[in-house]
């Protein structure tokens, strides 16, 4: 019998039939995450429906030296839950109970396939929710964002995930239960809680976690200002940002994505607008207000003819319905597209939109920008064609140009989407071998053998020195599995 | 104390003749153990040739800033070199567009803000600290007030390039605010005393200096009556910078909240917290005079004390309590907004009567979910005291140590369970 099957049948008896999928055509739903060009199907999948199975099924993994790979809904866009074809997937999706809104502590404690905005739909009507907002939020679970250190458009003012996570009960690869943190800060030891959120699933699986609610402000002034010029609204922001005002949020969209949104929600952007910005300020009502109005002062001066303020939440929810639906609504102006997310210094911001025109042009393939504008991150659709020969691989090798643009100006390959199995190929580009291999020397504390999610993150696997280890699965059997049989 | 020694051998040079290095004078000693040599590095590479020759030696290392807390915790097992980090020194650059700093990490921290105050910008750190380097501060998870609403360092550091114990010069993060490429070491780092590597680089996230600063004090005694006003002001929406309490051991407490803004809001939000605080709040342009300083003096015991923050009544409690039962007087001082605190013990508490203070509050922290850490005591009492109390993940922490510095040349024996 396949050690596979063995596995299955040991995870079968311990968690019941229902738990464990062994039959194909079922395992194959699972092949990819939000980013649907890799696709590997697992040899394995189990759906939780605790912790306690979690554990158990990761400590079998590790007696077997199976590697497993976690899900939670699978919306990640850098291919982080991919799965391994050798190994189990271990969907988290089921663990979906909020376990206590304790707003007098300011805290929620949650299991790890509750939905992100579900955090804040429980925790509103005591006047809180949770800060971190992926535009997926409706979708993604707080197991992944824990995973990938989520962001979302409001942090520029309230940082991302690894700021709102004050503690995390932990599978660790070995299969054993560590909390690291709690509801109280300052717990002493090293900070291994700030290691594992972003680890992109690499050090353990989350099954509890303990996060920050944050008071919900007095006052949310949302508004739209349209520009002639990417070039205007970017130093609008600059200017913005050195007046001292902090917003919540500044986002920009250019001209094609502009287009985009209004062929799918029709959201009303100014006409003819080669740019807007949504800028959000929160806060006490009396602070809001004079930040509102410096922020339209900046915009006029930097050329913007209309501004919009959202009088009430209806007209706030659809700026930012225009916002949020970009990377989709992009698909009613081209037939595929690669999402792109790249940071730059906020300053650099003109002359990095230059060189993407310029590159663009080259390449005769379309982008269209929408981004975090207050954070320097970018996020460039590149549009193309699958059915037009040549127009993918030229689509791919433009936004691989556009990653490649983000180091050259002092920034990183990734802002919120992460590393996943998709930008392994550019941590050189960003890191040393020696900032590598410090990585992974956590990874060696947590994960000696290399089972938790191998092939992600570390474009070569490090060896874990004196750990004690069985016989080693090879880490590099990250299979692409698109013939379509098993 | 020992004596420190080889004075009469010829000093080595560690691997890069441009690092100075001097024998150590009684002064040197880290918390009572004599370094035998002082080295003072000037770059990140001259830091790596002394770790590198301590590894090769089977030296142990202790980093130094300014020196300033340097007899926090245990005392280490052994020291041989000194590593002195303040010619590691100057902003090396400010963007003041992208609110990002890249700064040496013996800069003190009172040089970099005035460096940052003319951009109109500040490291959102607060407190007596203006005497520390950056690098020590970082090492030691300092906070100051405002931690509230701007975080810790662990929230402001988004770039870090260190040294590991091995003598492996690395980095992690970046100049941007938002990255999610690759662990956070940063983050590990901060809040390990020395024992993983010499941070010798640090690029931070800067914040607009305010317009205006307010700050609202009330009287209050009564732990339950402090719990709850801190809870009304938490609760609000006035987004207050700090909520800080500052209880002598008699129990007199004086509890203050920050607020930073526009001067007309304030104005504002300062009369409304005086009226959430009720009779009795004095709202004034000016800081209290302890704000933002460490309770103890020195050469007495200093504690971290943490709590979920609505059981702060709780603690305070316990405290009374535990001075009750062993006549010691606490002192405490620090974030309610955030529960964690700093206190201090006299210098003069006998070994037995600390271990009793720490076991009678340790034995119920689970009631207000906290921890209980002795930072700071007089030697030689603290090597019979158990200074950390329970640590979670011991064995993933220990780990850790082990590939960062496999040779345990980094302040052996300072942290948590020995390492």
């Amino acid at each position: 019998m396949a050690e596979i099957d063995i596995l299955a049948q040991q995870l079968r008896s311990a968690l019941g039939d229902g738990a464990v999928i062994s039959d194909w055509q079922r395992r194959r739903t699972y092949e990819c995450d939000g980013l649907a060009q890799y696709k590997v199907t697992p040899a394995l999948v189990v759906v939780a429906e605790n912790a306690e199975q979690i554990a158990e099924t990761v400590r079998a993994c590790d007696q077997a030296s199976v590697p497993f790979v976690a899900r939670g809904s699978g919306t990640g866009l850098s291919g982080g839950a991919l799965p391994h074809a050798d190994g189990v997937l271990i969907v988290t999706s089921k663990l979906r109970r909020i376990h206590e809104i304790d707003w007098v502590n300011l805290r929620a404690v949650v299991e790890p396939g509750v939905i992100n905005l579900d955090v804040t739909k429980a925790a509103t009507p005591y006047g809180y929710y949770y800060a971190p907002d992926p535009s997926s939020q409706q979708v993604c679970s707080l197991g992944g964002n824990v995973a990938e250190n989520s962001g979302g458009a409001h942090c520029l003012k309230y940082g991302f995930t690894t700021n709102h996570i004050t503690g995390i009960e932990l599978i660790t690869p070995r299969g054993e239960k560590v909390q690291l943190g709690g509801k109280a800060p300052d717990v002493p030891g090293y900070d291994l809680l700030g290691v594992v959120v972003g680890s992109e699933g690499t050090l353990g699986i989350a099954t509890e976690i303990t996060l920050r609610l944050t008071r919900s402000p007095e006052t949310v002034r949302t508004l739209l200002a349209g520009f002639s010029s990417t070039d205007d609204a970017g130093a609008a922001v600059s200017a913005i940002i050195g007046a001292g005002v902090i917003p919540a949020a500044i986002e920009m969209m250019d001209a094609l994505a502009i287009e985009a949104a209004e062929a799918a929600v029709h959201c009303g952007y100014p006409a003819g607008a080669q740019a807007v910005l949504v800028v959000e300020l929160d806060g006490p009502a009396i602070e809001v207000a004079h930040a509102v109005d410096e922020v339209q002062r900046h915009c006029r001066e930097h050329g913007s003819e209309e501004i919009r303020i959202a009088k009430d939440d209806g007209e706030r929810a659809l700026i930012w319905r225009g916002r949020k639906s970009a990377f989709a609504a992009v698909g009613r102006i081209s037939p595929d597209y690669i999402v792109q997310d790249g940071v730059i210094p906020r300053t650099a911001l003109p002359e990095v939109l230059q060189r993407i025109r310029d590159l663009a042009q080259a390449h005769g393939v379309r982008v269209a920008n929408v981004f975090h504008a207050g954070d320097g991150n970018l996020h460039p659709l590149v549009l193309f064609d699958d059915a037009i020969e040549g127009q993918a691989e030229r689509a791919e090798q433009l936004s691989g140009e556009i990653v490649t643009l983000c180091i050259e100006f002092g920034g990183s390959i990734t802002g919120e989407h992460g590393v996943g199995a998709d930008k392994v190929k550019y941590m050189q580009l960003m890191f040393t071998d020696d900032d590598l291999d410090t990585m992974q020397l956590v990874r060696c504390a947590f994960d000696p053998d290399g089972l938790s999610n191998p092939g992600k993150v570390f474009p070569t696997p490090r060896m874990c020195g004196e750990a004690p280890r069985r016989h080693r699965v090879a880490l590099d059997s990250q299979k692409t599995d698109l013939t379509g049989r098993p | 104390m020992m004596v420190p020694g080889q004075r009469d051998q010829p000093i080595p040079s560690f691997g890069d003749r441009a690092t100075e290095v001097r024998n150590a004078v009684l002064a040197d000693a880290v918390a009572g153990v004599a370094p035998r040599w002082v080295a003072t590095p000037h770059s990140t590479k001259e830091v790596a040739s002394v770790l590198k020759a301590a590894n090769e030696q089977g030296l142990a290392v202790v980093a130094r800033g300014t020196a300033r807390r340097l007899s926090w915790g245990q005392p280490p097992n052994r020291v041989d070199i000194v590593l002195d980090t303040t010619s590691l020194s100057g902003v090396i650059e400010h963007v003041a567009g992208d609110l990002v700093v890249a700064v040496g990490a013996g800069t003190r921290l009172d040089e970099l803000q005035s460096v940052l105050a003319r951009a109109g910008q500040r490291l959102a750190l607060d407190g007596e600290h203006g005497d520390s380097t950056i690098g020590g501060l970082i090492a030691n998870a300092v906070s100051g007030p405002s931690r509230l609403l701007y975080g810790t360092l662990r929230d402001l550091l988004i770039g870090v390039t260190f040294v590991r114990g091995d003598g492996v010069i690395a980095k992690a993060g970046g100049k941007v605010v938002k990255n999610v490429a690759g662990y956070d070491i940063g983050k590990l780092l901060h809040g390990s005393w020395g024992t993983l590597a010499v941070i010798t680089e640090a690029i931070l996230r800067l914040h607009p200096v305010p317009p205006a600063q307010r700050w609202v004090t009330i009287q209050v005694d009564d732990p339950s009556r402090t719990g709850e006003l801190v809870q009304r002001v938490l609760h609000s929406q006035l987004v207050p910078t700090a909520i800080e309490l500052d209880r002598t051991p008699s129990g007199s407490s004086l509890l203050t909240v920050m607020l930073e803004g526009i001067e007309a809001g304030v104005r504002t939000r300062a009369d409304s917290v005086s009226i959430l605080l009720g009779n009795g709040a004095v709202s004034s342009e000016s800081q209290p005079d302890m704000w933002g300083k460490p309770p103890a003096a020195a050469g007495d015991y200093l504690l971290r004390l943490t709590t979920e923050v609505a059981a702060l009544p709780l603690l305070l409690d316990a405290v009374t309590e535990a001075s009750g039962a062993t006549g010691l007087p606490m002192h405490i001082r620090g974030s309610v907004g955030v529960g964690s605190m700093l206190a201090s013990l006299p210098s003069d508490a006998s070994s037995d009567k600390i271990g009793a203070f720490l076991d009678t509050l340790r034995r119920k922290s689970n009631r207000w979910g906290g921890t209980v850490v002795v930072l700071d005591a007089p030697l030689p009492v603290v090597r019979s005291i158990d200074t950390w109390g329970p640590v979670q993940a011991l064995d993933l922490m220990r780990s850790v140590k082990v590939g960062f510095d496999p040779a345990r040349v980094l302040s052996p024996g300072r942290f948590v369970g020995g390492i």
